[in-house]
């Protein structure tokens, strides 16, 4: 019989997954796990996994070479590492806390110069590790154990679209947003995963996908019911497909 | 005519795969595993395409597809 799917032979090897049932971090890892191994870069990858449970399950489950900065900083020292071993694929995988709340200037500044990296931005609405605070990418009234009366976009900002914020900016290359509610939308981001490592390998410069994810663990809700909250709440605010693409 | 083989232990109970499953191949088992889950057990082999759609799904990579 011809194989269909099998596990990526990168994943679980040293680690078992970590994350909560129907956390879409498992999936989007092991997209990342897929396209690596498509693109046969698997040991010539380095991840800078940020911090949440983003870089804390993808740590070790995914078995390459991996370096954990201080919270926010993955793209400030991916980029340092990358001009110095340009040779070697580099990504950061990051949450939305990670990423636009603390890492806000790293991201930014890495994105403007166009650094030649890719980057794995999963937008769960939260911070995830820490028990579920407000990020900038909350929903408007969406509740959270900071913001327990519903995000107010009055006193804690509008909701931050970071594709389209760096889509602002010259440098950045590809700018996507995908997301893991059912097969057909899990085959294209995946899509979107490989054309952000190749446009790496052809020295195009930044390529950034977002995943837009549950947290069913924060967000108190079963798996199934979150999928129904992606697509009744979160896509309207984010909606699907490329932002840029040069 | 495929064929799905389940590694019960990896499996959280999410049921994304049930979801993406339209031939109603596989349920959830009743006993559950060693980590406390009920995992997703093949219970109709004979009506599975091999399409691999529940594979896709499924945050584990607890499921293997194949086809004729
Ligand atoms: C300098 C610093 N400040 C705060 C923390 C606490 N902290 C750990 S993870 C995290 C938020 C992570 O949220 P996100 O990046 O969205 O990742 P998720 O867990 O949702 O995947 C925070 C605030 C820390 N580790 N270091
Ligand atoms: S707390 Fe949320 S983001 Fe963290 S592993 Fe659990 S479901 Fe995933
Ligand atoms: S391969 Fe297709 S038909 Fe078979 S169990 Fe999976 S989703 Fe169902
Ligand atoms: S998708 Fe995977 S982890 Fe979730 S219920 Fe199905 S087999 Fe189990
Ligand atoms: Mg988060």
């Amino acid at each position: 019989m011809k194989t269909v799917y099998k596990k990526p032979e990168c994943i679980g090897n040293k680690k078992p997954n970590s994350y909560c049932p129907g956390c879409m971090h498992s999936i989007v890892v092991r997209l990342v796990a897929e396209v690596l191994e498509e693109l046969n870069v698997v040991n010539s990858s380095v991840m800078f996994a940020g911090v949440g449970c983003d870089g804390n399950g993808a740590f070790g489950y995914l078995d390459i070479d991996t370096v954990i900065s201080p919270h926010g900083r993955a793209l400030a020292v991916a980029s340092a590492y990358k001009r110095c071993n340009p040779e070697n694929v580099v990504f950061t995988y990051q949450g939305d806390g990670d990423l636009i709340a603390i890492g806000c200037a790293e991201t930014m500044h890495a994105a403007n110069r166009g650094e030649n990296v890719t980057v794995i931005f999963v937008n769960n609405a939260q911070y995830g590790m820490t028990g579920g605070q407000m990020a900038p990418t909350t929903l408007a009234g969406m509740k959270t154990t900071t913001t327990p009366y519903g995000r107010d976009p009055k006193a804690d900002g509008a909701p931050m679209h970071v594709c389209e914020i760096l889509d602002t900016l010259d440098n950045p290359t590809f700018l996507a947003r995908g997301t893991c509610t059912d097969p057909k939308n899990i085959i294209q981001t995946k899509k979107y995963i490989k054309q952000a490592f190749q446009n790496q390998l052809e020295g195009k410069g930044f390529s950034l996908g977002e995943i837009v994810s549950a947290c069913p663990s924060n967000w108190g809700l079963s798996p199934l019911k979150s999928i129904d909250f992606i697509n009744e709440k979160m896509l309207p605010e984010y909606p699907l497909g490329i932002v840029r693409d040069r | 005519m495929g064929k799905v083989v389940i590694t019960a232990d990896m499996c959280k109970s999410c049921r994304y795969c049930l979801t993406a499953c339209k031939k109603d191949v596989i349920a959830l088992a009743s006993k559950s595993n060693r980590f406390g889950y009920k995992p997703v057990e093949v219970v109709n082999p004979d009506a599975c395409i091999g399409c691999g759609m529940c594979a896709i799904m499924c945050p584990e990579a607890a499921i293997e597809v194949y086809k004729d």
